[in-house]
C-alpha cells in the first residue's frame, strides 16, 4: 500500500477543522491557483483528472460540470452529504475532520461551472458534522473565501448548510432537490436532468462530498498528474468504508485498482480467526453481492462492473460464514421497504412483497417456487421506477438468490419441517384471504 | 398453505395503518394560512424561521429547518407549533404536516425528551444490534423520558453496534452496558465518554503519520 494520501493525509491532526491549521497546511492555495486560471482551464483540469463521482453512480465529474448551460443565469451547486447508503461512513469522517477541504472544493467547482449559489445538504443525523461545517463556513466567510468577489476575482458565491431530517431517499439527487425545496423527498422524472433543470428549475450541479473534496487536490497536482493514480477508467484514490465481520472496521484511503483482498484482509484485518468471507457488498447494500471466491477482483469501477456488481459509494460490508444469507436478505429488504418513498408502484409494492416472502421463508410457509416468484419480482422492479431505490433492493436480493439458491432452499426445507401448519397444507378460511379478520 | 392470522397484525377494519379511515369533517372549510393577527408566535421561533427563509431563493426551502426549530422548542412537531411555523412561512399547516410526516426525525406525536436512535441496519446487526435494541427497549422502553427507536443506517458502521443519544454517536455498546448508559443519558451526561464518535481516531494507519 503505497498510495499517496490525499484526502486522509494526517486527518487526525488536532484543529484541522479550523481555518488556521488548514491554511497552515496549504489550504485554500488550490483555490488561489484556480482563481488565477480561467474557468475553462479549471474545468479542463477536472476533466483531465478523469475523476468519477464518489457517491455511487460513478459519473465523470468534469463531464457533469460541462453539461451546465453557459451564460449568465442563476446556477446552483448542491453538495450531496446525505450519506445514508448502508455501510457508508466516509463523508462523515471527512466533513468532521476536514470541513474546509470540502468548502474549498465547492468553491473551485462553482468557479468552473459559473455557479453563484451553493448548498450542502447534510443528513439530519449528522449533527456533529453539520456543526463543524457551519463553523467552517462562517470562518471561510469571514476570511473572504465566500461572499462577493472572492479573493478579488469575479467569482461570488453564497454557501449554506442545509440539514435534512432522516430519509434515505434524499440521497437520490432529484429527491434531494425536492427536499431542499422544502417538499417531501420524492424523486423526479428524468429527463430533464438536474444540469438543465434542477434546484428551483435552474441548472444544478450535484456532487458527492468526497468528489468535491478531491477537487483542490486535482488543481494542486494538475489533472494529468492525478490521472496517473489508480488505473485507466478509475483514476485517483478512493475512501472505502469497511464494516461488518472484519477486525479493523473503518475508513481507508486506497488507490483504485488494488485487489479487494488487500482491503478486506490487509487493511481491515478480515473476519475473526477461523471464519472466512461468505459474501460481501462491494459498494454499499445496493450493490449485488460477491462471494468469498471473488476476493481477488481488482477494486475499481470497471472491474467490479464486469464482475457483476458495482463500486457504488465504496462501502464494503463483509459477512462471514456464521451468518445465514436469508437473514442478510431480510435485513436488506426491510431497509428498502422502510425507505421507499411510495411514489412508484414497482418499488413500493416490490419491496413490501419481497419482505413478506422472505418472512415466509423464515417461518416455514414458503415453497421453493417462492424463490422464483421472488426473483421475478426483482426483475420487474429494475428499470421500472423514477429512481433506483427499488433497483437498489432488487439487485442485491436477486444476486443473493442466484448465488445462494441452495442455502435458501435448505432454509425453506428446515423451516417447513419445524412448522406443523405448513406440512398440513390446509387452505386458509375465505375471510383471511380477503384480509377481513376481525 | 396455512397462514397464522395471529401473526398478521391488523385492526378490526382490516388495515394495518391506524386512523386511515378516520372520517373527515366535511362541514369544515379547509384550513388556510394562519392569520398573523390571531396566531401568536414566540419571538425566538419567528426570528429563527425568518432567518432560515432569508437563506433561500424560495421561502418554502426553510420547511425542514423550521420544523427542526419547532421540534427543538416543543419537543415534537405539535399542531400548535406547526401552525406557528405555517403562520411565519405563509404556508398552510397541512403543507408543513405533509413534510413532517415524511421524515424519520420529525415527530408528529409527543415523544420522550431524549432521542435514542439505535442503528439496526446490516453492519450493526451483524455485530449484535438487534440484541442491543432489545436491551434498550427492555430497560428504557417504558420510560417516558426516552424516545427509543430502531433506526436505519446512521453511517457509523465502524463503531457497530452503535446508537445516537440526542445526536451524539456512541459505540460499540454491549447490551449489558445499557442500564448504565440510560442512567447517564437521564442525568444529562455523556454516556461512555471514551467511545464517543467525536473522539474516534482514523482507522487508516497511514493517516496518523
Amino acid at each position: 500500500m503505497t498510495a499517496p494520501l490525499l484526502l486522509f493525509d494526517r486527518i487526525d491532526e488536532p484543529g484541522l477543522d479550523t481555518l488556521d491549521v488548514y491554511s497552515r497546511r496549504g489550504g485554500y492555495e488550490a483555490l488561489r491557483k484556480a482563481l488565477a486560471m480561467t474557468p475553462a482551464e479549471v474545468l479542463h483540469e477536472l476533466e483531465a483528472s478523469g475523476i468519477r463521482g464518489r457517491g455511487g453512480a460513478g459519473f465523470a465529474m468534469g463531464k457533469k460540470i460541462s453539461f451546465l448551460p453557459k451564460g449568465a443565469m442563476d446556477k446552483y451547486l448542491v453538495c450531496n452529504a446525505d450519506e445514508s447508503e448502508p455501510g457508508t461512513f466516509k463523508d462523515r469522517e471527512l466533513m468532521q475532520k476536514s470541513p474546509h477541504m470540502l468548502i474549498e472544493g465547492m468553491i473551485i467547482a462553482a468557479y468552473a461551472g459559473g455557479i453563484t449559489r451553493a448548498f450542502i445538504y447534510i443528513r439530519g443525523e449528522y449533527e456533529l458534522q453539520a456543526e463543524k461545517l457551519e463553523a467552517a463556513v462562517e470562518e471561510a466567510k469571514a476570511a473572504g473565501y465566500l461572499g462577493e468577489r472572492i479573493l478579488g476575482s469575479d467569482l461570488s458565491l453564497t454557501l449554506w448548510v442545509h440539514r435534512g431530517a432522516g430519509a434515505y431517499i434524499c440521497g437520490e439527487e432529484t429527491a434531494l432537490l425536492d427536499s431542499l425545496e422544502g417538499k417531501r423527498g420524492n424523486p423526479r422524472l428524468k429527463p430533464p436532468f438536474p444540469a438543465n433543470q434542477g434546484l428551483y428549475q435552474g441548472p444544478t450541479l450535484i456532487n458527492n462530498v468526497e468528489t468535491l473534496a478531491t477537487a483542490p487536490h486535482i488543481i494542486r497536482m494538475g489533472g494529468e498528474e492525478y490521472a496517473k493514480l489508480g488505473v485507466p477508467g478509475s483514476t485517483g484514490t478512493k475512501l472505502v468504508s469497511v464494516s461488518g465481520h472484519v477486525q479493523r472496521p473503518g475508513n481507508y484511503e486506497i488507490e483504485l485498482g488494488i485487489p479487494s483482498r488487500e482491503i478486506i484482509y490487509g487493511l481491515a484485518g478480515g473476519p475473526a480467526e477461523g471464519r472466512k468471507v461468505k459474501l460481501w457488498f462491494p459498494g454499499g447494500s445496493s450493490a449485488p453481492v460477491l462471494t468469498g471466491d471473488d476476493l481477488d477482483v481488482a477494486y475499481d469501477f470497471d472491474t467490479l462492473a464486469k464482475a457483476g456488481s458495482m463500486l457504488g459509494s465504496g462501502a464494503i460490508i463483509v459477512i462471514d460464514d456464521s451468518t445465514s444469507v436469508v437473514d442478510v436478505a431480510l435485513k436488506t429488504a426491510k431497509f428498502y421497504r422502510h425507505e421507499s418513498c411510495g411514489k412508484c408502484t414497482p418499488c413500493r409494492e416490490g419491496t413490501n412483497w419481497t419482505v413478506k416472502m422472505l418472512e415466509r421463508i423464515d417461518s416455514g410457509e414458503a415453497t421453493p417456487m417462492d424463490l422464483d416468484i421472488m426473483a421475478a419480482v426483482q426483475e420487474n422492479i429494475i428499470g421500472n421506477c423514477l429512481c433506483v431505490l427499488g433497483d437498489a433492493m432488487a439487485m442485491p436480493i436477486g444476486s443473493m438468490i442466484a448465488k445462494f439458491r441452495e442455502e435458501f432452499e435448505a432454509h425453506i426445507e428446515a423451516a417447513r419441517a419445524r412448522n406443523e401448519l405448513a406440512t398440513t397444507e390446509t387452505a386458509p378460511p375465505e375471510a383471511i384471504i380477503q384480509g377481513a379478520v376481525a | 398453505m396455512a397462514i397464522d392470522p395471529t401473526r398478521v397484525p391488523r385492526f378490526g377494519h382490516g388495515s394495518r395503518v391506524p386512523g386511515w379511515d378516520d372520517a373527515a369533517d366535511l362541514t369544515k372549510d379547509p384550513e388556510g394560512i394562519p392569520d398573523p393577527a390571531t396566531t401568536p408566535v414566540p419571538e425566538e421561533l419567528r426570528a429563527a424561521i425568518e432567518e432560515y427563509m432569508a437563506r433561500y431563493p424560495d421561502r418554502r426551502s426553510a420547511a425542514i429547518p423550521a420544523l427542526h426549530a419547532v421540534q427543538a422548542r416543543y419537543g415534537w412537531c405539535s399542531p400548535q407549533g406547526i401552525e406557528e411555523a405555517a403562520c411565519v412561512m405563509r404556508l398552510t399547516p397541512a403543507y408543513l404536516t405533509a413534510v413532517a410526516t415524511f421524515y424519520d426525525m420529525l415527530f408528529t406525536q409527543p415523544v420522550g425528551r431524549h432521542d435514542i436512535f439505535v442503528c439496526t441496519n446490516i453492519s450493526c446487526s451483524l455485530n449484535g444490534a438487534d440484541e442491543l435494541f432489545a436491551a434498550f427497549q427492555e430497560h428504557g422502553g417504558d420510560d417516558l423520558e426516552f424516545n427509543i427507536r430502531a433506526f436505519e443506517c446512521l453511517g457509523a458502521c465502524d463503531i457497530a453496534p452503535m446508537a445516537s443519544f440526542d445526536g451524539a454517536y456512541v459505540g460499540p455498546i454491549r447490551p449489558d452496558e445499557v442500564p448504565a448508559v440510560l442512567e447517564a443519558v437521564r442525568r444529562g451526561e455523556e454516556p461512555l465518554p471514551d467511545r464517543q464518535l467525536k473522539r474516534l481516531k482514523s482507522a487508516d494507519p497511514q493517516a496518523a503519520e
